[in-house]
């Protein structure tokens, strides 16, 4: 403080201030130049940073933007932020949306030529429900990479997420189909009625006569799916009223709703190794026709029927020996010239492999002769022993017919050309006509029956009859009734004869008493004679006296004793 | 009129800390704190004796171009990312703004927009300003110049007000599922900008506005 006042004492005088005290610098250097250094290498390693993390920009294509929001939008695969949608704009030809979007520097590997991009959003459907968790977070872009290494930074993106992810454990099928029927890409495919898969895409076939259909079967139930496997729609609801009466088919409540496809094997021996990916196989359009042995080839045949075939439908079955190898194709009137008829031409077509094992002995029987195994050779073997077609009723109920191959016996012989095309079976009547027939045959035997003279006849016998009657009625029944007064008369003669009180009854009585007593006398008699033989000679003696008795010890006892005696 | 006489030509360093005036040799470079080697310091307090703040230009030529630098990640980074129910948001301070703005808040896009983007890019400019004329000698509008130096200083800190709000936001709104706000990198390059800005104008002596040629007269 001393100091300080000093000093400050001294300050007015001119030359009296103090002089700055002299300090070694300890840092010289002008390090604030680090400051900016440092910046500057913060927003270096920044850029560094940013370049490095950068992965590749690519465009995706969608249909429409919708749901996707440039900036926020994530790309993702299985869950994982693998990118963000960088920007949204529209095509050169406003067809389509082009979606840029940065992907990170780790997920390098999906810019690659099969990596598949689609939007999630909510899907409700018939099959389901998916992505519910973009209802909150809103849609993202899912990926799914391939196996692909080519680089590609230009896509399409799918419009529905694919149903199968890449390197999944199972095994894809192709099917091929009349038309795809209700189902859908997703639809499922059940195996005994478990799902163990789903319809992965289909199109059209090149010719476009058919769909083709990419079903994927998860692993590990892919191994039911056998070499031998059959396919068939198992969607909707099969009603049908055929010759076979009614049917009615479905297969889960969910497949009828939403479509689906079913395999199984066919019964009996088959090929059950697994069969290999994208094996190809027929998709049936119900589960009688996918087990039904295999039909191979199919043959036309056209058969002439001669009468109304009401009732035969095309599809009606065709049997042979009540086995079903095909159906009926066509059915047309034509016109014969000659006879002045219509008759009905109707085309099936017939499978002789339904056959089966008959078919291939019959095969096998014409090579051995060495024939043709050709199916018109074989008719033809059969044609002449009796083989017709016959258009039978199926169903009485409903009148639908079908035509039934058969051995008809006592066929009169016809002609059959076995180099025609197509090929055509003789005919016999059906079954109904025949019938039909067989009333008018009937009626015509009747016919003939002489009705009229029969009933003449019939009337002069009744007349007769009635003669007769009445003479009966007039002369015998009379005498008849005096013969029974009569029979009644003694009748009542012979109850009087037989009653208890007659006087016949009572002489009887008598008699028989007397005879009674004179057999008593007799008996007497001959008694006395037996015991008196002597008496014959000299008459009756008398009788002996009786013994004394002997004393008795009390009078009482022995008076009645005496008294006893005669 | 003639110029009156600076301290330095009549021989005399103030203490900047305890007032203490020293009778010093004019234009000896250890009072400059340019100088390599020795440093005067204050007989009464001991504290460096300056004649300006030392390596002014320098320090903050070199403050300002670190808090440029800063700048731009502040800028191009995202400040804070705001997550609701459906939606994740990242904004930067300029996407924050137009958002405002949108949304239907054009005062508050104002507030934000002046706070983060005018005023640093104002400080940039008047600090810029003020080395690049001070540094030539200019007696261009010196007591204009000094005024801005004075506000320069006094908003240094109210450019802070991003940082405040990604802080404030950040604490309250944490309801996680609903609703979330995170600060994100932007921010701290933000806050750094602001720093190095407000360091830089600190180490600016305005006494060097009025050095150079006197063009008063």
């Amino acid at each position: 403080m001393t100091d300080d006042n000093s000093i400050e004492r001294a300050a007015p005088g001119d030359g009296e201030l103090p002089q700055p005290m002299v300090r070694r610098r300890r840092v010289n250097a002008s390090l604030i130049w680090l400051v900016p250094a440092l910046a500057a290498l913060v927003g270096l390693s920044l850029v560094i940073n940013n370049w490095l993390q950068a992965g590749p920009q690519i465009t995706i294509s969608f249909q429409s933007a919708e749901g996707l929001d440039a900036g926020k939008t994530p790309v993702k695969y299985k869950n994982v932020v693998i990118g963000r949608v960088n920007k949204i704009h529209l095509s050169g030809d406003r067809s389509h949306v082009l979606v840029n979007v940065a992907l990170e520097k780790s997920a390098e590997g999906f810019a690659t030529r099969d990596t598949r991009f689609w939007v999630v959003r909510p899907r409700i459907g018939l099959g389901g429900v998916s992505g519910i968790d973009t209802l909150l977070s809103g849609a993202f872009i899912g990926a799914d990479v391939g196996d692909s290494t080519e680089y590609e930074d230009d896509f399409k993106g799918l419009e529905l997420p694919p149903s199968v992810n890449h390197g999944a454990p199972g095994r894809s099928f192709t099917l091929h189909s009349d038309d795809l029927g209700s189902l859908d890409i997703g639809s499922p495919v059940y195996y005994r009625r478990i799902q163990v898969g789903r319809v992965a895409s289909y199109e059209l076939d090149k010719d476009g006569k058919g769909v083709l259909l990419h079903i994927f079967v998860d692993g590990p139930n892919d191994k039911f799916v056998t070499r031998s496997a059959r396919f068939w729609n198992a969607s909707g609801v099969d009603v049908s009223i055929g010759a076979n009466g009614l049917k009615l088919n479905t297969q889960s409540l969910a497949t009828v709703l939403a479509g689906g496809v079913a395999f199984q094997d066919p019964p009996g021996p088959h090929d059950s190794t697994p069969a290999p990916e994208d094996n190809a196989y027929q998709l049936f359009g119900d589960q009688t026709t996918a087990m039904a042995p295999p039909d191979g080839a199919p043959h036309y045949i056209r058969m002439r029927f001669e009468q109304s075939v009401r009732g035969l439908a095309v599809d009606a079955p065709v049997e042979f020996l009540g086995i079903n190898i095909g159906k009926v194709a066509s059915v047309r009137l034509d016109y014969d010239e000659k006879t002045q008829r219509f008759p009905v031409l109707v085309g099936a077509v017939v499978y002789p492999q339904r056959l089966g094992a008959a078919y291939d002995k019959l095969e096998a029987l014409a090579k051995a002769h060495g024939e043709n195994p050709d199916l018109s050779q074989l008719m033809g073997h059969l044609v002449e022993h009796g083989l017709r077609a016959q258009a039978r009723t199926g169903n009485l109920l409903t009148g639908q017919l079908y035509v039934a191959l058969d051995f008809i016996p006592k066929t009169p012989k016809v002609a059959f050309d076995p180099a025609a095309k197509p090929l055509t079976i003789p005919t016999v009547t059906g079954s109904f006509d025949k019938l039909q027939e067989q009333m008018a045959g009937i009626v015509d035997k009747l016919d003939k029956v002489p009705f009229d003279s029969i009933g003449q006849n019939l009337d002069q016998t009744l007349v007769g009859l009635n003669r007769t009657l009445k003479q009966v009625n007039g002369q015998t029944l009379p005498a008849l009734s005096d013969t029974l007064h009569g029979v009644q008369r003694t009748m009542g003669t012979a109850n009087e004869t037989l009653a208890g009180d007659s006087p016949l009854q009572q002489n009887l009585g008598a008699t028989l008493e007397q005879l009674q007593r004179m057999a008593r006398s007799l008996r007497v008699l001959t008694d006395y004679l037996g015991g008196h033989p002597e008496a014959l000679v000299r008459g009756r003696q008398a009788d002996p006296k009786p013994a004394e008795p002997k004393p008795v010890t009390t009078p009482a006892a022995l008076s009645p004793a005496q008294g006893s005696k005669p | 009129m003639s110029a009156l006489p600076r301290a330095a030509e009549l021989g005399l360093i103030a203490c900047a800390v305890c007032g203490q005036v020293c009778r010093a040799v004019p234009g000896d470079p250890r009072l400059d704190g340019d100088s390599v080697g020795d440093a005067m310091a204050c007989p009464r307090c001991g504290s460096t004796l300056r004649r300006r703040k030392p390596q002014s230009y320098a320090r903050t030529w070199a403050l300002l171009i670190a808090a440029f630098i800063m700048y731009i990640p502040a800028n191009v980074l995202p400040i804070m990312r705001t997550a609701s129910l459906n939606d994740i948001d990242d904004n930067t301070i300029i996407s924050g703004v137009v958002e405002l703005w949108v949304k239907g808040s054009p005062d508050l896009a104002i507030i934000v927009f002046t706070a983060s983007i005018v005023v640093p890019m104002l400080k940039f400019l008047a600090l810029g300003t003020l080395l690049v004329s001070s540094w030539r000698g200019s007696g261009w509008a010196r007591v204009q110049r000094a005024k801005l130096y004075r506000l320069v200083e006094l908003i240094g800190y109210w450019s802070m007000l991003d940082v405040f709000v990604v802080a404030l936001l950040t604490a309250l709104v944490r309801f996680s599922v609903l609703s979330l706000v995170e600060p994100l990198p932007g921010v701290i390059f933000f806050g750094l900008t602001v720093v190095l800005t407000m360091l830089a104008a600190m180490s600016f002596d305005p006494r060097l506005i009025w050095d150079g040629k006197d063009t008063d007269d």
